[in-house]
Formats: C-alpha cells, structure tokens, sequence
C-alpha cells in the first residue's frame, strides 16, 4: 500500500472487497489488526512486512498447533521465513472467513497439511500433522505402533489410487463430504 | 551421459518419478537402435569420445546448475536452446555428407540426445508442473489457455518460480494480445469473439475471489480485466448499470452483516470455549430473530391496531376489572401474576372485541386476529423446515463413515479455538478418539460380560421411565390442587400453593437431568450414544410434563365451560331482574346504565390459558437465571476464594468450576420456544416476552460463559448435531400447535370476551369475511374450493407426488451409489494398466541391459548403468 498505514485507500478496499470472502467492516479491522503488528520504522515503507513470530502472537492464532504452517502457506516472502504482507494477511482471512467455499478453504487446508510442500500428502506429511493434533505433551503421544495402525488406516481410506500418498483431488473428495469442515475451519477476528 | 542423468535425478520431486520413467524406457531404446546400426569399433571410439564429453558436460551442468540457482533459470537454458537449434541445423546438413561424415553424424546424434533428454525433461517438468497449477487453479478462462500454447516455448524456461513468472507474464501476453485487437473495424466474427471475451473476463472477475492465488496476482489480474471490460464493454454498447449493482449489492451485504447483533461477542466465546458453545449462542440468535418477526406480527396488526382504534379501558365488561376485584387489582403480587390490570388489558386474548371493524382505518380486527395467528404457526414450521434443509445440503450427502479416520484427521481441529486451555482439552479429545477409534478397529469389541451390562440397562431404561411416570403424575396432582384452590380462592393460601405448579414444573426441569446423568452411568455407553440417550430422556420428560399440563389445562377449561354455562343462565335473570326494578319505578325512564364493572362476566378461558402459560414462561425464566446466579456464578465464587482456606484443592477436586452444558441448554430453549408457540394465540404478548427474556439471557449467559465456566472436557462437534436440534424443535412445534389448533377449532370461544365472541367457532370469521368484504362469486369460488369432492382428490395428489418424489430421490440415490462404484473399479483398473505398462518396459529394459553387459567394451559403463538401472526400478516401486 502506498498510502498511511491508518488509512486504507478507498478504490483498493473496494478492489480487496471484490477479491475476498471479507466485507468492508472485516478488511478494515484486519487492517487495524494488522497495523498495530507492524513496528514503527516499518509503517512508512510501501509494502510492510510482519515478522511471523509477531503474526504467531495474534491471539486467535496462538493456540493454534498449525500457526507456523499457515504463516507459511499464505507468505509470499521471498525469504520463505513466514512473514505476511498486508495482503497475504487478508488471503488468510479470506480463506479462514465464514463464507468462502469448501474448494478454497480444502486447497488451503491441504497445502497448510503439507508439511513439505511437495504437493502430497505422503507418510511423513501424517506423522507430523498427528504429532500436531495430539499435542505436544508426551502423555497425549501416540505410540508409533498407533501411528502406524492410524497412517495406514488413513491411506486406506483416502488414498484412492493407491499411490502411498494423498493427493489434492483425493483430499478434497474426503473433505467436501466431511459435515464438520467448513464450519470448523475458520478463523475470525 | 549417466553421470548426468544422476546428477538430475536428485533434482527431480518425488512425483515427477513415473513420467520420467517411461522417458527413460524411450531415450534407451533409442540409443540402442542406434548401437545396433554401428559397428561395434566405431562405438567403442564413440563411447570414449562421450565419456569425456560427458564429464565436460557434467562440469558445464554443474556449474549452470549453481548459477541457475544463484540467477534462475531463464539465463541457463536460453543458450541452450540456441546450441541445440544450432544442433539440429547442423545435423540436417550432415544428412547430405554420406557415410564419410557419419561419424560424426553419430556424435551429433548423441549430442542431440542429451539435448532432447534435457529439453525433454525441462518439458516433463513444466508440464507437470502446469498440470499441477491447472488442478489447482482450475478452469482458467479460454484465452489464457491459448497463451499457454503460444508460450509453449517461453515455458521451458520456468522451473522453480514457475507461478509468479507465469502470471506476470500471462499478464503481458494478454496484453499484447488486447493491443493486437484493438477494434479499429470490426467484423461480425471478431465482434462476436470480443463479447465472448468480455463475458469471460466477467466471469472471471466474478470468480476471482475463490481462486487460489496470492492477492498480488488477484489484483493484477482484476484490474487488468476491468480495463479490459471496461474498454470493450462501450465499444459493444453495453451499459454500467451492471457495476453499479455490483457495488449496491456489495453495499448491501455489508449492511447485513452489520446489522447482525452480537458478532463480537460470540467471537470471543467461539475462541475461548471453541465452536460447540458457541452454536448454542448462535442458536440463540437465530431463536431470537424469529420471535422478533413473531412480536412484530402480532405487535404490529394485533396489539397496536386493539390499543389505538379499539375501544378504551372501561367502556364494556371485557375492558373493565370486575368491582370485586378493583381493590387490589394494582397490588404488585396480583400483577405479579398476570392478574388485576393485566389481565384487562391488550396483553390477553379476553380484552379484545368482537367489533368487525374498528377505527378509522377500518381495521378487520377478529380476521387479523385470527390470521396472526395462524401466520405465526405457519411463519415458524416454515423457518423451520427450509433451515433443516439448508443444513442438509450443507451436510453434502453425508457419506457416513466411509472416511471415518480421515475425517478425525484433517477435520477435527477447531480453528477458532484461540484459549490455550480449550487447546490441551482439545489436544486431549483428540487423542482419545484416535485411540478409540484404533481400539475399534482393532477388534470388534468383545464384550465379555454381556449380560451385566444388558441387565444394567435394563434397569436404567426402568429407572428412567419410573422417574418419567412419577413427574407425569406429581404434576398432574399437583395441577388439580391448584383448581381446587382456585376454587376456594387464593387469598387464603400461601405464595407455594399459589405458585406450585410453575414452581414443581421448573424443580423437576432442573433436578430430573442431573438424575438421568446419574442413572446413565449404570448404563456404560460410549459417550457421544450417552449423550444422545441423555438427550432424548431429557426430551421425553418435558414434553411428558408439557402434555400433563395440558391435559390439566384442558379438564380446567371445561370446568370453565360449565360454570360460563351456569353463569349464562343467571345472566339472563340478572338482566331480567334489572330491567323488571326500574319497569316497575318508571316506564318511560332512559336505559339504566350500568357500570361495565358491575356486570357479571363469564371465566373466559381462553385468557386463563394464555395466563397460565405467561406464568410458566415467567417462572421458566426465573429459574434459570437463578440457576444460572447460583450453580454457575456462587459456585465459582465460592470455589475461588474458599480455596485459599480449604483441606483440598477445590478448582482441581470436587466442586470445581462448572462446565457449559450446550445440549441441556439448547434442550431449555427449544421447549421455551415450544411454550410460546402453545400459548401465543391466547397471549398475545408472548412473543414479547420471549425477546425479552432472549435478550436477557443473552447478556447473561455470555457473561456466565466468560467469567464462571471453564472449557468442556469433552468439545463436541456442533454442526453434527444441528440438524438434531432442528429436528426436535419441528418435533416441538407440531407438538405445541397442535393442542393449540385443536383448542381453536373444537371448543366454541366464549360468549363475552375475546374477538371470537358470539361466534360458534373461532374460524367462522373467515367465512363472515367470504361474505361480507368479498363479492359474491368470491364466496361461491371458496365454497366450491372448500368442498371436500375437490379437497380430497387434491390431498390425494400432494402425497401422490410426494411417493413421487420420494422414490426419484431414492433412485437418484442409488445411481450415485453405482456411479460411485464405477469410478472407483476404473481407477483401480486403469491403476491396474498402468502398472502393467511399468512392469512390461522394465523388463524391456532389463533385457536391453542384459544384451549390452554380453559385450565386454561396455564393462566400464556397467557402473553407472545399474545406478540408473536401480533408480528406476525405484520408480517402478513408486508407480
């Protein structure tokens, strides 16, 4: 944005309004939200950065076990360090929102699951999203002979093609049919 | 050459593998066609030639490989192509030469190779990778699609930054291409195209939002389409009200959403307590706009139109509080109890007169009456039913349990949760029911005593019923006592007596769950069966007692009826007796006039109904604010600061804090939502009420939720339930409409009060209307509709097409279930196919290999042909 960090151009809220799933009240809380992230000396530059530890610090994302994975999925640095851009910030928001479809929101949850970023869903991919729903304390650990009875009951569900892995077309199949998705993959202000 | 196809391997994802595989299974055919037409001394020449070309390569490739990290790829392969355009130039010309140059021919061929392996990997790769983009972005519009072939070539130079690349320049090529069509003349076809193009990029603009990119690109390719519709949009004559729309609709939605009260609220205790509390709070929300369009009706055409046009207070019977009744009719307690002046008043049905038309307005008042009434009903069920089936759609199909353990993984995290606390919970829940779930699969639970548990539910089931039986009949007695000292009069009883009713009904409410709770420990069910066995108890309870209370209610209102009978006759005498005292002083005299609160007056039931019922719904309310104060908030308070001086830990051991209980809850205020439908025909203000106490409970419980209650142990799902939810409250509402509707139209009104008065039934105003306000062939036209020779041949028809329907859904069903199938048997097959393929080249291969390693001058390349050998039958493992 080329204007004050305060102020949200008028046209480019309109355009931002178009291109999310957010109404003009919800870009610009975000905007403040996302203001007050910002350090003094980054306010004035044309597009400002937040570090990812400070977006990690948003309450709403603080307890989330995948913040780390969404900081990156919606990072357009070239630096792959996480860090969100005003812009990135409200592609998140937009995908997180009440209102966006299951295909958006199953393609960001998809890419949010893919801890290595190889456009599946492989064993190691499992492991770690397990490892991120059980928690990190070891009494809520499952055992790796658990792990391996769940991985491979997954990929028998899921896995049509019998590849090994699961791949996006597999993973929005299971999804779109899921009652509890899209209701539970939000993120509000 | 190997070497190099080695080198590239560790470069290549994962995925790439099986594409690459059938390359490989190409180039090596081809390289051994082209051994087998030399002679084996000119090969070996050859293979010490490329060997060391090779290892020239290897440099050059590794070098261009750091550089190319170091500056993209663009400036690697660029020079490339060249030499190998160059390349082929050559090898055409070399054609020409003979056999004298084709020596060197050979070595141009396998140059060429390498060059074709090259190019045909960059190419692989591309295409997969726009493979994977096109799946991601999905259709892209016609146009661009066409770039992608003009820039077919420009795609062998993006690998790694292949999406930013792209769409920037798909941006310039679109742009190029808009000034190439710039309309100087314009033929039909080009037109034609241009409309197609702009209605493209219309579309695409429309869908922008739900495409995957990075804002950047959005914006981009927004603005660009905006110019570009903007700019041909005139130039076909199309106007811009469409933009205008846009931005009034936009606004609008904005509006809506503004207007939707409590967002932030429920926000903050969707991330404290997660999304299962905060459905009740939104389930509240949605409960409270519709008794807001409730109030409104009958606020707006019934209480108001009464208040302001009607006839005053005190100038006839039903307007008038009866003179023994005046002095206290005032008195706080009195009013209390929907007595004295509230009773006499716009608030119940009796206050209301039977005058056809009133005020100025003309206002049909007994019709609109009547008709709020039915509208209330019929607004409701209608609500009702088209939100269950929103929810239904929503639920896409619900493929059972097909996708049981992926579900648990991909959706059971609950994104909004932003309290650490509701986090571990949630991390726990979670745990267990991964755990569950393997335990589950791993053995179809034996259970080994069998017959215990049976017998333990046996007699839980019985424990139940007998609780169920004994409420029943408690309110029952207790129902007709209160008659009893109706009777005698309530000024001779205490506040309990006076109250029993309301007062048993809303203990039993409170204590009989918690008793259930008990009981379903005996039973040892899986908890989430528990809960809806808990569930339904709780269910058959108060619709057990609501209907006791009816039935109560209905024995009174005939009690009534013979005492209006009695009352009727004496009336008779009273006027008899009246008008013979004043004959008999003087017969001329003017027409004694009374005062309206002289005159006796029948019980009018209709208004003893509606007062029972704002009574139960006032002490409803209490109770649960006042359990609300001290089961949550005293509880908490005590639990805080007892703590300090107490033996043992009170937040973590017995008391604790307590938990939010969503289900008792909802439970709460569907059958709230039950009563107000019940009663609202003969108490108009009930709807009223319920905003208020919605309202009410709103602030009251948020602020409950926040301060004294901590996360559930257990976070359940709430979708998954909603339509459970909605299903009990239709369940409610034809419950409670119909004694309503069965009151209405089998008991005749009363003779003195209410708008129906001197009707014989309630719905005889309709047709007083048919007669009166409509012209003649109206009337006829509805008698004839009405007539059931018509009317049971359409009834016929609605279930007939309803059978219809039914079975084209459950036909439609079973296609899909067979389409289903079908899929999935031809992946499996064409997985099958595929795999044949592999397993058909590799031995191709194999043999090749096995041909060469006979001639002993290939021994030295033996190495690094079983390396590339091994990767692939890697990727023969990995298809």
């Amino acid at each position: 944005m080329g204007t004050t960090a305060s102020q949200l151009r008028k046209d480019l809220l309109s355009e931002y309004q178009e291109l999310t799933f957010l109404t003009k009240q919800e870009i610009i809380l975000a905007h403040k939200r996302f203001s007050e992230l910002l350090s003094k000396e980054d306010r004035n530059l044309p597009t400002p950065r937040v570090p990812m530890e400070k977006v990690l610090s948003l309450p709403e994302l603080k307890s989330n076990p995948f913040r780390k994975r969404i900081c990156h999925v919606f990072s357009t640095s070239d630096m792959k360090d996480g860090s969100l851009t005003f812009e990135d910030f409200l592609d998140l928001l937009s995908a997180f929102s009440d209102s966006a479809t299951l295909e958006i929101k199953s393609h960001y949850a998809f890419r949010i699951f893919d801890f290595d970023d190889d456009g599946t869903l492989d064993g190691g991919d499992l492991e770690k999203l397990v490892n991120c729903l059980t928690g990190e304390t070891d009494d809520t650990r499952l055992t790796t002979e658990e792990m391996r009875q769940l991985i491979s009951n997954i990929l028998e569900e899921s896995d049509i093609d019998k590849d090994g892995t699961v791949n996006l077309s597999e993973f929005q199949h299971v999804i779109s049919r899921s009652p509890d998705f899209v209701s539970s993959f939000k993120i509000v202000l | 050459m190997y070497f190099q196809r080695n080198f590239r391997w560790q470069e290549i994802p994962l995925h790439l593998y099986p594409v690459l595989y059938f390359f490989f299974v190409f180039t090596a055919d081809e390289e051994d066609t082209v051994i087998d037409s030399d002679g084996r001394q000119e090969r070996a020449k050859d293979k010490e030639r490329k060997k060391e070309r090779d290892r020239k390569r290897r440099r050059n490739v590794a070098r261009r490989a750091s550089s190319a990290r170091k500056e993209g790829k663009e400036l690697e392969d660029r020079p490339e192509r060249e030499e190998r355009r160059g390349r082929k130039k050559r090898d055409k010309e070399g054609k020409g030469k003979g056999k004298g140059g084709e020596d060197e021919r050979q070595e141009e061929v396998k140059n060429d190779t390498v060059a074709k392996i090259q190019k045909n990997f960059s190419n692989e790769n591309t295409r997969k990778l726009e493979q994977k983009e096109m799946e991601v972005v999905g259709e892209e519009d016609g146009d661009t699609e066409g770039k992608r072939k003009n820039g077919r070539s420009k795609k062998d130079e993006k690998k790694e930054d292949k999406e930013k690349h792209e769409s920037s320049e798909e941006e310039e090529d679109e742009e190029e291409k808009e000034g190439e069509e710039k309309p100087d003349v314009l033929s039909p076809e080009e037109l034609e195209k241009l409309k197609e193009e702009v209605d493209e990029r219309k579309k695409l603009i429309s869908t922008l939002r739900g495409k995957p990119w990075p804002m950047r690109k959005k914006l981009l390719t927004l603005r660009e389409s905006h110019e570009f519709v903007e700019k041909y949009e005139g130039a076909l004559g199309k106007g811009k009200s469409r933009k205008l729309t846009v931005i009034c609709y936009r606004d609008f939605e904005n509006f809506k959403t503004a207007c939707v009260p409590w967002e932030m609220k429920i926000k903050e205790i969707e991330s404290h307590f997660g999304s299962s509390v905060a459905s009740y709070f939104i389930f509240l929300r949605w409960m409270y706009g519709i008794n807001m369009i409730l109030f409104g009706l009958t606020f707006g055409l019934v209480m108001v139109p009464e208040a302001l046009m009607g006839r005053p207070y005190g100038s006839m019977p039903r307007k008038t509080v009866p003179r023994a009744d005046e002095a206290n009719a005032m008195d706080f307690a009195v009013l209390w109890d929907f007595g004295g002046y509230a009773q006499y008043s716009v608030l119940f049905y009796g206050y209301y007169n039977s005058q056809r038309a009133i005020g100025w307005l003309k206002f049909r008042m007994p019709l609109s009456y009547f008709l709020v009434g039915v509208g209330t009903v019929a607004y409701s069920y209608m609500v009702v039913i088209r939100t269950m089936a929103r929810n239904a759609n929503e639920d896409g199909g619900g493929d059972n349990n097909s996708f049981n353990f992926s579900w648990k993984m991909f959706t059971s995290w609950d994104y909004l949760i932003g309290n650490p606390e509701t986090a571990d919970n949630k991390f726990a829940s979670i745990t267990t029911s991964f755990k569950e779930a393997i335990l589950e699969e791993q053995e179809s639970r034996k259970d080994d005593n069998i017959h215990l548990t049976r017998f333990l539910r046996v007699l839980a089931n019985f424990l139940v019923l007998c609780c169920l039986a004994g409420s029943g009949y408690l309110i029952y007695f207790v129902v007709r006592r209160s008659q009893k000292f109706a009777l005698e009069g309530l000024e001779s009883h205490s506040w309990w007596e006076r109250n029993e009713v309301n007062m048993v009904m809303s203990l039993l409410g409170m204590f009989c769950p918690m008793l259930f709770d008990v009981i379903s420990a005996l039973e040892n069910y899986h908890p989430r069966i528990a809960l809806q066995w808990q569930l339904g108890r709780i269910f058959a309870l108060f619709l057990g007692n609501l209907y006791t209370f009816i039935i109560a209610l209905m024995d009174e209102i005939n009690l009534k009826r013979e005492e209006e009978e009695v009352l009727k006759l004496n009336m008779t005498i009273w006027e008899a007796s009246l008008y013979n005292g004043t004959l008999g002083a003087n017969s001329t005299a003017p027409p004694i006039t009374v005062h309206p609160a002289d005159i006796p007056r029948g019980p009018c039931w209709e208004t003893m109904v509606g007062q029972e019922f704002v009574r139960l719904i006032v002490s409803d309310t209490m109770t649960t604010y006042i359990t609300l104060l001290i089961g949550d908030f005293l509880r908490a308070v005590l639990v805080r600061f007892l703590n300090y001086c107490w033996c043992w830990d009170l937040e973590a051991g017995f008391p604790s804090y307590s938990e939010f209980d969503v289900s008792g809850n909802v439970l709460g205020l569907i059958f709230n939502q039950g009563m107000i439908w019940m009663g609202a025909f003969y108490a108009p203000c009930l709807p009223a009420l319920n905003v208020l106490r919605l309202h009410v409970s709103m602030y009251l419980q948020c602020w409950a939720v926040m301060c004294c209650n901590v996360p559930q142990e257990r976070v359940f799902k709430a979708s998954g339930s909603n339509n459970f939810y909605m299903a009990m409250l239709l369940v409610i509402l034809f419950l409670s409409t119909l004694p309503a509707i069965y009151t209405i139209v089998t008991i005749p009104p009363s003779f003195d009060c209410g708008p129906f008065s001197g009707k014989s039934r309630m719905f005889d105003v309709i047709q007083e209307t048919l007669e009166s306000d409509f012209p003649a062939w109206f009337g006829k036209v509805f008698s004839y509709a009405s007539n059931p020779g018509l009317v049971l041949p359409f009834l016929l028809l609605m279930v007939l097409a309803i059978y219809y329907l039914q079975s084209t859904s459950k036909s439609y069903k079973q296609a899909n279930l067979e389409l289903k199938k079908k899929l999935q048997t031809q992946n499996e097959e064409n997985k099958k196919k595929t795999k044949m393929a592999a397993q058909k080249a590799a031995m191709d291969l194999e043999e090749a290999q096995n041909a060469r390693s006979e001639s002993p001058r290939q021994q030295r390349n033996n190495n690094a042909s079983q390396q590339s050998y091994r990767g692939e039958k890697n990727t023969v493992a990995f298809i």
